[in-house]
């Protein structure tokens, strides 16, 4: 990669680090200006180090079965990148790579300059990266406020027997939590249902839970993995409204996976398209859209997939 | 607090503290008075002794999700170290001994809880067993534990407090009550924290609370060192107050399995469970003796009686898979609500 341009892309994340390394909760949309500066210069070369998360040559295989083959992919900080393809196309290995659940055959995925043959998943949330699962992966015999909580279990710092004392640290660091739960569910509109079980809910809401406690931590990287699937349409704009802002108001990168291909269009910046382990486009949703390869492996005849029935 | 409250949130009408402070109060108050000492010696202290136990399997089984037939292991650690410390330790206090002994069990605990960091469910009970063998064998074998008494058997020293002697048959109850009480109450503590949701996390989805950055290998040890403090401590009451020997004997698999029925009887992932469970099957033995008795006449001899406990507490613990899988707790609240209900719309 040519040097000039690295330089540039360094220079890029650390004027911009500052604001992303800040955890706390920002008091309010972030300029789009930032965006689209980082946008810019990233887009004159691929795979730069201005990309908050790149993956080089992962292969991933499962006996026989190539799920992943060869996949290139850089996200810029800031956007929204959709994964689609057809069942079995390998979306969710390329998530569970990505959050370090699988260890990928070869590649690297490399999170904000930090490079990693297996992502340590135990440190993920320190790293940054929260993810929600294709199966829902809620913790069933905890209230919706708990399991939102628990999103921030990587911070405790307190030890059991403090927390059964309640002296020391424990008690502020259950009081922010709570607070800070308490936030996200009144973000997502989940404040009238925090004392349920979540095992008690509709399967929508259940996904929306889930949202919730990956968005808790504010991670800057947000992998989701169909967190639509099963919605009605009028379930599934709300949900994309959720997305974008919490994009807008955390400033978080997120990487979506979604067959409602009008959703996708919609919703992301770019769309990278899987096809039996293997990327065969990468572009925004308007090229994807007329891309003959996607249409031949995912979308069929395009016009009839405007409002994506059928997939 | 959600994870044990949520299920009887509906009853709105007491603050939640209100039915342990009056159960306490009946406890200390009016059971000494009224109980005779054939209540204390065959009831309430096993009861109390292996309710303890049952919170410490809930914590580890029912909230942690880690099945486990080492309980009885844990408990004869705790008995007989506590029995070592109170012998070998010049001056040490007896609830120091009591407190170094749930100690000993939980340092044990924790090195045969280590293969749950790779095994899961069946396979991890299986290896349990390992904790269950070893340390009967291991009691057995070296006398220096039982203090090379020739028997193997061992009087416990007598209960005292600062002086205070507590060995009458009311006596030890007090004395088994308190520890059980502060015991349960710090239980209920835990298991309300962000330690106990972390239990209840890697119990519901593993691979999610890793995500989340809960630190999965470190909780799980926690869970058996808490744990099996707790059930060591249990051992210590049952072989110092309940049956004043110390010997392995009692501390066999049967125990084992018997504390885990006390559990899952009582609702599994409930500190109130624990009571629950060791109230029926405590209770349940005796009843069935009387109502045979009754029956049957000479007929029903000790061994019938036996035999058809097993059989009915085996029905009883299928029925309760099937049926009511979160157990007498869950029964108990059902009932509750109907009744308020009932009460509320008259
Ligand atoms: N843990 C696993 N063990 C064995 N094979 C697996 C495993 N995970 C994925 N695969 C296989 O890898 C391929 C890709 O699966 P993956 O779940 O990534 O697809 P996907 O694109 O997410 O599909 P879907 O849209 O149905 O969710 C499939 O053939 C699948 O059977
Ligand atoms: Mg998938």
């Amino acid at each position: 990669m040519p040097l000039p341009s690295y330089t540039l892309g360094v220079m890029e994340a650390s004027a911009y680090a500052p604001e992303v390394f800040a955890r706390g909760l920002p008091s309010g949309p972030r300029p789009e200006q930032s965006f689209e500066d980082v946008a810019k210069s990233a887009g004159a070369v691929a795979g730069d180090a201005s990309a908050l998360l790149s993956l080089q040559g992962i292969s991933l295989s499962f006996g026989g079965v190539v799920a992943l083959a060869d996949i290139d992919l850089s996200v810029r900080q800031g956007e929204i990148r959709a994964i689609i393809g057809p069942n079995g196309a390998g979306k969710s290995s390329l998530i569970n790579v990505i959050s370090g659940v699988y260890r990928p055959d070869r590649g690297h995925v490399q999170l904000d300059g930090t490079s990693y043959a297996q992502v340590p998943t135990q440190r993920l949330a320190h790293l940054g990266v929260a993810r929600t699962f294709q199966n829902l992966a809620l913790f069933k015999g905890l209230s919706v406020l708990d399991n939102v909580a628990s999103g921030l279990a990587y911070k405790v710092r307190s030890n059991f027997a403090g927390q059964v004392l309640g002296i020391g640290r424990s008690r502020g660091e259950q009081r922010d939590s709570r607070s800070r739960a308490e936030q996200i569910l009144e973000f997502l509109h989940l404040t009238a249902i925090r004392d349920r079980l979540v095992g008690t809910l509709p399967y929508g809401l259940q996904k929306r839970v889930e949202l919730a406690r990956a968005l808790v931590a504010e991670p800057r990287l947000l992998l989701l993995d169909e967190p639509m699937a099963g919605m009605t349409a009028s379930e599934k704009s709300e949900m994309a409204s959720f997305v974008r802002a919490a994009r807008d108001r955390f400033a978080t990168t997120v990487v979506l996976i979604e067959h409602d291909v009008g959703v996708v269009m919609g919703l992301s910046d770019r769309i990278a398209v899987l096809d039996y382990g293997r990327k065969i486009a990468d572009a925004t949703p308007d090229e994807v859209r007329n891309d003959q390869r996607v249409i031949d492996a995912y979308l069929g005849v395009a016009s009839d997939n405007e409002d994506g029935a059928g997939i | 607090m959600t994870a044990i409250t949520s299920d009887f949130v509906a009853a709105p009408v007491l603050p939640k503290w209100v039915v342990p402070v009056l159960l306490l109060a009946f406890a200390y108050g009016v059971v000494p008075l009224i109980g005779s000492s054939y209540v204390f010696e065959a009831i309430l202290l096993p009861f109390l002794a292996l309710s303890l136990a049952g919170v410490g399997l809930n914590i580890l089984t029912g909230y942690a999700g880690q099945v486990s037939l080492g309980s009885a292991a844990f408990m004869a650690a705790g008995a007989f170290a506590a029995y070592n410390f109170n012998l070998r330790v010049e001056g040490l206090p007896l609830i120091g001994s009591i407190f170094l002994a749930g100690i000993v069990a939980a340092a044990i605990g924790i090195v045969f809880g280590l293969p749950s960091l790779r095994l899961k469910g069946f396979y991890l009970a299986v290896s349990t067993l390992a904790a269950q063998f070893f340390v009967q064998w291991a009691l057995t074998k070296f006398s220096w534990f039982s203090n090379n008494s020739a028997s193997g058997v061992i009087d416990a020293p007598r209960l005292s407090i600062s002086g205070l002697a507590l060995d009458g048959a009311v006596g030890r109850y007090l004395f088994a009550l308190t520890i059980v009480t502060v015991l349960t109450f710090l239980a209920y503590r835990l298991v309300s924290s962000q330690t106990g949701r972390n239990f209840i996390a890697i119990r519901d989805n593993e691979t999610a609370a890793r995500i989340i950055g809960i630190p999965v290998l470190r909780t799980k040890l926690l869970a058996f060192a808490i744990s099996s403090f707790i059930i060591g401590v249990a051992g210590v009451i049952w072989a110092f107050a309940y049956l004043r020997t110390v010997e392995p004997d009692g501390f066999d698999l049967d125990r084992s399995f018997q504390i885990l029925f006390i559990i899952i009887i009582g609702g599994l992932a409930s500190i109130r469970g624990a009571f629950f469970g060791a109230a029926l099957i405590l209770v349940f033995p005796l009843a069935l003796s009387r109502l045979g008795g009754f029956l049957l006449g000479d007929l029903f001899d000790s061994g019938v009686l036996d035999m058809s406990q097993r059989i009915v507490l085996g029905a009883l613990i299928i029925l309760f898979l099937i049926l009511e899988p979160d157990g007498l707790v869950a029964l108990w609240d059902r009932v509750r609500r109907r009744l308020l209900f009932a009460w509320q719309s008259t």
